[in-house]
């Protein structure tokens, strides 16, 4: 006799601990791959998984076992013209491996790679791991001024409104099962006995008539006593219960303030707007909701969509203060700093109004700052860098902390800045 | 062949199966199983999915294993090739345990389940019973037991010690895995009970043993201390590699003796298979055949099925030349399978060249003389005994030698009248454990100085050591924890010396 089991419905990730464990083993060469593969490709289709590939060399377990060399001794099937006593040449520069021929293996162990998928979720995690958000615990320490309503489970008391329907349906029927199932039987067993007499008798005699009569009376009987059994009693009612909790700040803005005056390229957005998709990739992970806000500038700022931020041009001179004034207004106005994390990332090609890079020191310094939870400052030039970069240089020193900015030339160096603008602090590691 | 074909008696009709059909297909099997006379433990059938069947390759056939990053390694190279349609997967993985547990996969029809039920449940299933490999090496009552046993305990291990520490241990033990079984002493049947129940005992006893051989306070007087000096540790060379390194190496903390104790029990389980490869696939091909021949005749299959099993069975048995670019050796099942169909017709239909070759064969009942042939034999003596001429023209064998020396490889017999004996004994020796694995065994310990470590390298047929070599003495020295030298020997001839420190590969000449 054989027992026969349905598997199916076990879990099928049984590997998944194994595979983990390859992961984290070789956690450099997928760490060098991702890289690779960052730079490589688009930022646009950078949230999925990866190929990955590592030297089979590398994997390899070793065994004790024959090598090259000695006398191979070895039978072959299909033999069509030898005879016994032929000499037949080895293959040039096959070194006459095992028999010298038809070592066609599909194990071999050459130099093959080896090769697998890691999912988008693990891609990501190997691309911003070791990368923390500057200041991200601040912001969870300061004073929580939000609560949300979340379930704790059902309760016997409350407001009619949090009734919950299902579990008080529930335990009435239940309930109506307990107290009516000594008459239920009862009935099944007097409903039983009238059966068998009226089966018994077709011309019924006067004292089993008698006796169905009084059969016919207790049945009724019966089922008026579990009729009467109530449908929904008070005890039967259950209640959804939910308490408040404390809600840590899981909001984020992030401002994206571009150069759009006639020296900005479609090279130089594009470098930009890969910038501003990894910091975004980036925030998603730390943070539940996140507002994205573009400004743009020539000489004057303007908020606008994503479509046209990163792909209507304009000409015209460059004034960047107008941009931050734009946008110290947008926080006052929409995100206030208690509630909202927020993040800026400001790109230009470093042109600006000779005059106005001290009055962007010093909104910057004054006003931004503070209320910025991180602003990084790419500029991508080839050139030689210009007033703005000179005046941003004195606002990193004052404030280290909470501004950051990098000098981008072209696409390949997206990635590595941005690992090290966001590269995870050493004192902030512990926290 | 008399064959009535009452439509009521096909036991079914389309491709779909369900669990009715596969308890109707397995009734009816298992009947004609015992109609001749095939011994089995109990069958476990499991139906899984093609995920989970990959889940099952990669613990290498175990229903639970514990934890190791190879397994990852292995399941991902599974996943790359399946994906990618590469390969297909096995239809089957059979366990020897009893129950006797068998995967069938939801994809396949109701022809293969019937298919892997015949090869699986009665042909490898009365295998792993009546072989006297497994019967002597393997102890399938309490092998998932013992299973459950190792990965709790390492699991535990993983959380006293952490995870790399245990990672490290089992690195090494799995470098050693091949050299991890006593071929030939008998082993004690593993159980779990008594595992757990020795275990702690073990632990005391061991550490006190190893303790004895590195005390270092001279308890003897001078006279004693001198003969003691002559002593030679071990007294003869160790083949059990892992056995020796768990009962004799310094280092070593109690857990991590245990884990190599596992590991080694692995092995032990494995041996028998790594052994019987031919004989065990070849009588599960003959079997499904046979059986799955016998439903038809029987009349409760019909004809289209019978043919998309020879379809299937065709596909399974072939054999690429050695010319082919398909050919990677050759193929297990076609030559087992061929050898026991060849028993089959000497036992019925002999012809005078088998009257000469196997005059205790011919004209006995099969069943019987294939019954023999399976219960006492591994590879290497069953090629011996029972390949017959008629197969090996059949296969059209030749025979090679390389020498590495030679610019020419030569062909030294062919499947003719000369050849024959010859080519049977190269064939076998193939199959030869001791032969495909180099022969290494601890030669001795510098148990009063610095305790290093010799193993030696016997050569055969001049063949050296292949490249993993001074990476798995390094695995060794990890587990020994002093330093280990291996020397191979040809003959009396010391050629080449491999050290567990690095850059210290020297040549003889």
């Amino acid at each position: 006799m054989s027992y026969i089991i349905d598997r199916r419905l076990n879990g099928k990730h049984k590997s998944s601990v194994n595979r983990q464990r390859f992961l984290r083993r070789y956690r450099e060469h997928i760490r060098k791959a991702v890289e690779e593969a960052v730079n490589q490709r688009s930022i646009q289709d950078l949230d999925r998984g990866e190929q990955i590939t590592i030297p089979k060399r590398d994997i390899h377990e070793p065994h004790f076992g024959h090598g090259e060399g000695g006398i191979g001794s070895i039978v072959h099937p299909g033999n069509k013209e030898f005879s016994s006593g032929d000499r037949i040449p080895k293959p040039e520069g096959g070194g006459g491996q095992g028999s010298g021929q038809g070592d066609a293996s599909n194990q071999g162990e050459g130099e093959d790679d080896f090769v697998f998928q890691i999912s988008q979720e693990e891609f990501l995690n190997f691309v911003f791991e070791d990368l923390a958000l500057p200041n991200l615990v601040r912001k969870n320490l300061k004073e929580i001024k939000e609560f949300s309503l979340k379930h704790a489970g059902v309760v016997s008391e409350g407001t009619p409104s949090k009734l919950n329907i299902v579990r008080s349906m529930r335990n009435a029927y239940a309930r109506r099962m307990v107290m009516s199932s000594g008459s239920r039987k009862k009935l099944a067993e007097v409903e039983a006995e009238r059966d068998a007499i009226l089966a018994l008798a077709s011309d019924t005699a006067p004292e089993e008539k008698a006796k169905l009569e009084w059969l016919d009376e207790q049945i009724a009987l019966l089922k008026q006593k579990i009729e009467r059994t109530p449908f929904l009693d008070t005890y039967d009612l259950r209640y959804n219960h939910h308490v408040k909790e404390p809600l840590p700040s899981t909001k984020a803005v992030m401002f994206c303030i571009m150069d759009v005056s006639g020296s900005m390229t479609q090279e130089t957005k594009n470098v930009a707007k890969r910038f501003f998709i990894l910091l975004y990739l980036f925030l998603t992970r730390n943070y539940e909701k996140i507002d994205v806000v573009f400004i743009r500038h020539h000489t004057s700022a303007k908020e606008v969509s994503e479509e046209e931020f990163f792909y209507s041009r304009e000409t015209g001179g460059t004034i960047v203060s107008s941009a931050l004034k734009l946008m110290e207004k947008i926080v006052k106005d929409r995100y206030s700093p208690e509630q909202w994390n927020i993040y800026a990332a400001q790109a230009s090609d470093g042109d600006n109004w000779d005059d106005d890079s001290r009055i962007c020191r010093k909104i910057m310094e004054e006003n931004i700052v503070d209320l910025v939870q991180y602003f990084t400052y790419i500029e991508i030039t080839p050139r030689e860098h210009q007033s703005l970069w000179h005046s941003y240089e004195q606002v990193q020193a004052n404030h280290p902390k909470s501004f950051a900015m990098r000098n981008i030339v072209e696409v390949g160096d997206i990635y590595p800045v941005f690992r090290d603008l966001f590269q995870r602090r050493q004192h902030e590691s512990n926290q | 062949m008399s064959r009535t074909n009452k439509e009521s008696d096909l036991l079914s009709q389309g491709p779909d199966w369900s669990f009715e059909l596969i308890q109707k297909y397995d009734e009816e099997i298992s009947k004609i199983a015992a109609d001749f006379g095939l011994d089995t433990y109990p069958n476990q059938i499991e139906i899984i999915s093609s995920e989970q069947m990959m889940d099952a390759y990669a613990s290498v056939g175990m229903p639970l294993g514990y934890h190791h990053w190879s397994y990852g390694k292995q399941f991902l190279e599974t996943e790359q090739n399946y994906k990618r349609g590469r390969m297909g997967l096995a239809y089957e993985i059979v366990i020897n345990s009893s129950p006797c547990i068998a995967y069938l996969m939801e994809e396949n029809n109701m022809m293969m389940q019937a298919l892997v039920i015949a090869h699986a449940c009665y042909g490898h299933n009365s295998f792993f019973k009546g072989n006297y490999l497994f019967q002597t090496w393997t102890d399938a009552t309490a092998i998932i037991d013992y299973l459950v046993f190792a990965k709790k305990y390492i699991l535990e291990c993983e959380e006293k010690y952490g995870i790399e520490e245990v990672e490290l241990t089992l690195d090494s033990c799995h470098a050693l895995m091949n050299f991890g079984v006593d071929r030939y002493k008998r082993p004690v049947p593993i159980s779990m009970i008594e595992e757990k129940a020795r275990q702690d005992e073990r632990e005391k006893i061991l550490q006190q043993q190893v303790n004895d051989l590195w005390r270092t306070i001279p308890i003897m007087d001078k006279a004693e201390q001198q003969s003691k000096n002559e002593f030679v540790f071990p007294s003869e060379p160790q083949e059990n590699l892992l056995y020796f390194l768990e009962k004799n190496a310094p280092l070593l903390k109690p857990w991590q003796r245990e884990i190599i104790r596992i590991v080694r029990k692995m092995a032990q389980y494995f041996y028998p298979q790594r052994q019987t490869q031919v004989m065990n696939e070849g009588w599960a091909s003959f079997w499904h055949y046979t059986l799955m021949n016998e439903l038809y005749n029987r009349g409760k299959v019909e004809e289209g099925f019978i043919l998309e099993f020879l379809q299937s069975h065709t596909n399974v048995v072939s054999q690429p030349s050695f010319d082919s670019p398909y050919y990677s050796g050759i193929n297990p099942y076609a030559l087992g399978f061929a050898i026991y169909t060849d028993i089959k017709r000497m036992c019925e239909n002999p012809t005078d060249e088998d009257r000469e070759w196997f005059p205790d064969i011919v004209g006995k009942p099969w069943v019987e003389v294939l019954d023999f042939a399976m219960r006492n034999f591994k590879d290497e003596s069953f090629i011996l005994q029972f390949l017959s001429p008629k197969v090996m023209r059949d296969f059209r064998f030749f025979g090679v030698e390389n020498d590495v020396l030679d610019t020419y490889v030569e062909v030294k017999e062919i499947h003719n009248s000369s050849g024959y004996q010859g080519l049977r004994q190269r064939l076998a020796q193939q199959y030869n454990l001791s032969h495909r694995e180099p022969n290494i065994q601890v030669q001795r310990v510098n148990i009063y100085g610095d305790r290093s470590l010799v193993l030696k390298h016997t050569m055969d047929h001049s063949r050296p050591l292949n490249e993993d070599t001074i990476e798995v003495v390094k695995h060794f020295k990890r587990l020994w924890g002093f330093d280990v030298r291996l020397e191979s020997w040809d003959g009396d001839q010391l050629e080449q010396t491999y050290t567990s420190q690095i850059n210290s590969e020297e040549t003889h000449s």
